[in-house]
């Protein structure tokens, strides 16, 4: 019994009853555009929310936090150290499985001035060098610091674009790019000299916009540009979110800001040593814990033992966002599920119809010296034949949903249409098809050749 | 040893609480090469012979040999087999199936018989020219008339090289110049040596056959109906 001629008999079969046969096959059409057109929509949540991940530094970003001190440790608590230079310096010595040590010394609620303009920075810290690798910046213009600057605590800033699209204008406002390398600018009153400038961050869905906005800007500078503030795009706006503050951030070398900014909470002529932030990096993601342990070991060395610090993963929020993928995943699948198994049960159905119809067809295909098993695989095969027929309309079907889908809901993150869930819609929707054929092809088998041929 | 021999073949049905003996203590030899008819009137049990001696069904009792296997202790597999392979069924309503074309219908039991597709293709061909049908190879059944139909289904019972043929009321359905042409054809294949076995109500397509048997009530007649003898003429074809 060769295959091909099965499924050729089945073609014929399904071609025979072409209406019938189209309105079952809608069905698995509609269970597998669902499947597909869901899956697409997950994927693309979850593009965005691994994307605001990586925005805000991967997840191999620890922050170690300042704590109080564990109450078994009160009496302790005023010679706690807090988190100084001490710590970093020892973390980079002694704490191999730390990649990079990034201290911060933030100046809060900086105004920062151009002339008239204010911009409203969400980041404004003296840094060392780490914090383009921690914080993963790309410098576009200028330089970031270097070892002179550091030393002569210099007043030299790199900024966000951000900082420069509120201090000098955004492109979209003046046409063409402002490069603001070498001018002055003011925070709380004093005056530096930018000398770099991040690249613009942004969500590929922002990047796709802007490259349309971009190309449709030639053609179209008519009055129709929207008014009022624009409707926020994204995965719960965090995704922008985390965008925004990288855009908005302001650095300046770490002793610029101890000397410049710190002198004022000084004691017996020092400024207040202690710094507004450290994040590291272990060396490796899948041994968090150890580097963490072995983090924790040398601060407890610089901390006189006092426990007033932790560490803050980022793992918890992969945990948050994986089960929220995991979630969106069950539901739709649950719901594609539901609607596959709707279009098998139209299957059965209409291959127990088309069995009975060919009652007599059967029996004399038995007179021939058809076996049962002959019988089955005929039966099967053409029930898998009408739902792989399905399966395709539905994965062409599914292209045009997605399309849909993007277009009507205002998620930030468009659908991505994988080949793995095409392949798993294709794979699902066979196996609907042998299950939905399985039941009518072994009545079709079992039927005695006498009572078929007799069959009127 | 007869290609056929049935032996005290039984076959009983059970109908609310009552036994129905379709066959009735059947013995029979049927030789190979032999053309013969089995007569008989509706319910007397001609169908139930022919589905034991087609392999179709076994018997409640008795022993069926074919060709020296026994046909009551097989399996429905081999039953299969048996069918495919040994027998050639041609019946009233040709039974073609009406989605596959002349030469379609003919392959089908060698696709069941497992034979490559060009084998397929070169065989149907040889039956379909046999019976005097290759320029239709294309058509389908519902597009040719009777006897041309009945000639596809006997192309189909040839193509696997049976040794026996089993038609039921081949002519039944067809009127009585066709009829003739396709009875024709039978003598011409039992004149080739093969076995073909003719099941039918009418006397007249009885005659046509050297050997008759007449079942009655279940039994092999001792007798044979009278009206056959005077129609009892070798070589001859049958009488309207």
């Amino acid at each position: 019994m060769n295959l091909l001629n099965t499924i050729l008999i089945g073609l014929k079969e399904i071609w025979a009853h072409k209406f019938r046969s189209i309105l079952t096959m809608f069905g698995i059409v509609l269970g597998v555009a669902s499947l597909v057109g869901m899956s697409a929509i997950v994927k693309g949540m979850e593009n965005g929310m691994r994307e605001s991940m990586i925005a805000m530094g991967g997840a191999d970003r620890v922050v170690l936090e300042q704590q109080p001190v564990p109450s078994i440790q009160d009496h302790l608590a005023d010679q706690a150290p807090g988190r100084t230079m001490r710590d970093v310096l020892a973390l980079r010595r002694s704490a191999p499985m730390v990649r990079a040590v990034s201290p911060q010394m933030s100046i809060e609620e900086p105004t920062v001035t151009h002339g008239q303009k204010t911009a409203d920075v969400w980041e404004c810290a003296g840094v060392w060098n780490d914090v383009l690798e921690m914080n993963l910046h790309q410098l576009e213009y200028g330089r970031f610091f270097n070892d002179i600057d550091e030393e002569n605590a210099s007043p030299v800033c790199v900024i966000g674009v951000g900082v420069r699209d509120q201090l000098f204008g955004s492109p979209e406002e003046l046409g063409y790019e402002v490069v603001p390398i070498g001018e002055e600018i003011t925070i709380n009153g004093q005056s530096f000299t930018i000398v770099g400038m991040f690249t613009r961050y942004m969500s590929e869905q922002e990047a796709k916009e802007r490259q349309i906005a971009k190309a449709s800007a030639g053609q179209a500078k008519d009055s129709s540009a929207q008014t009022g503030p624009k409707r926020r795009k994204g995965w719960g706006g965090r995704g922008g979110w985390a965008f925004t503050r990288k855009n908005m951030s302001l650095y300046i070398p770490l002793n610029t800001a101890w000397v410049r900014f710190r002198a004022a909470g000084d004691a017996n002529g020092i400024p207040d040593p202690r710094l507004s932030n450290i994040e590291i990096k272990v060396r490796d993601l899948t041994k968090l814990e150890a580097s963490l342990q072995q983090a924790r070991n040398v601060l407890l060395i610089t901390h006189n033992g006092i426990e007033d610090f932790n560490f803050r993963t980022q793992e918890n929020q992969i945990e948050s966002i994986n089960k929220q993928i995991k979630n969106a995943r069950l539901s739709g699948g649950i719901i594609a599920g539901i609607s596959l198994l709707v279009g098998g049960i139209g299957i059965m159905n209409i291959m127990l119809a088309s069995i009975n119809e060919r009652i007599r067809e059967i029996g004399t295909c038995k007179a021939l010296g058809a076996t049962g098993i002959a019988i089955f695989t005929q039966i099967v095969v053409e029930s898998v034949v009408l739902s792989v027929l399905g399966a395709l309309a539905g994965l062409v079907a599914s292209a045009g949903l997605v399309d849909i889908l993007a277009f009507i809901s205002p998620t930030g993150n468009s659908p991505v249409i994988t080949w793995e869930a095409r392949a798993v819609a294709m794979v699902f929707s066979a196996g609907v098809g042998i299950v939905a054929g399985l039941f009518p092809a072994i009545k079709a088998a079992r039927l005695s050749p006498i009572q078929a041929l007799r069959y009127e | 040893m007869a290609l056929l021999e049935l032996r005290n073949v039984s076959k009983i049905y059970h109908l609310g609480g009552e036994e129905i003996r379709a066959l009735d203590g059947v013995s029979l030899d049927i030789d190979g090469g032999e053309f013969i008819s089995i007569i008989g009137p509706s319910g007397s049990g001609k169908s139930t012979l022919m589905h034991i001696l087609g392999c179709l069904d076994s018997p409640s009792k008795g022993e069926v040999r074919l060709d020296g296997m026994d046909i009551s202790k097989a399996s429905t597999a081999q039953l299969a087999r048996v069918r495919n392979r040994t027998i050639g069924f041609v019946f009233q309503f040709f039974n073609l199936l009406p989605k596959l074309n002349v030469t379609q219908n003919v392959e089908l039991p060698m696709i069941y018989a497992g034979i490559g597709g060009r084998e397929r293709r070169e065989r149907a061909h040889k039956a379909l020219e046999l019976v005097e049908l290759s320029h239709r190879t294309k058509s389908r059944p519902n597009q040719l008339s009777g006897g041309q139909q009945q000639r596809v289904a006997i192309a189909r019972a040839l193509v696997n090289d049976p040794k026996i043929i089993l038609a039921d009321e081949p002519t039944g359905n067809l009127d009585t110049h066709t009829g003739e042409l396709i009875l024709a054809l039978f003598r011409h294949l039992a004149a080739q040596g093969r076995t073909v076995i003719l099941v039918t109500h009418n006397p007249e397509i009885a005659a046509v056959t050297p050997r008759r048997i007449e079942i009655r009530n279940g039994k092999v007649a001792e007798r044979v109906d009278e009206r056959l003898a005077g129609l009892d003429r070798p070589n001859a074809v049958a009488v309207h």
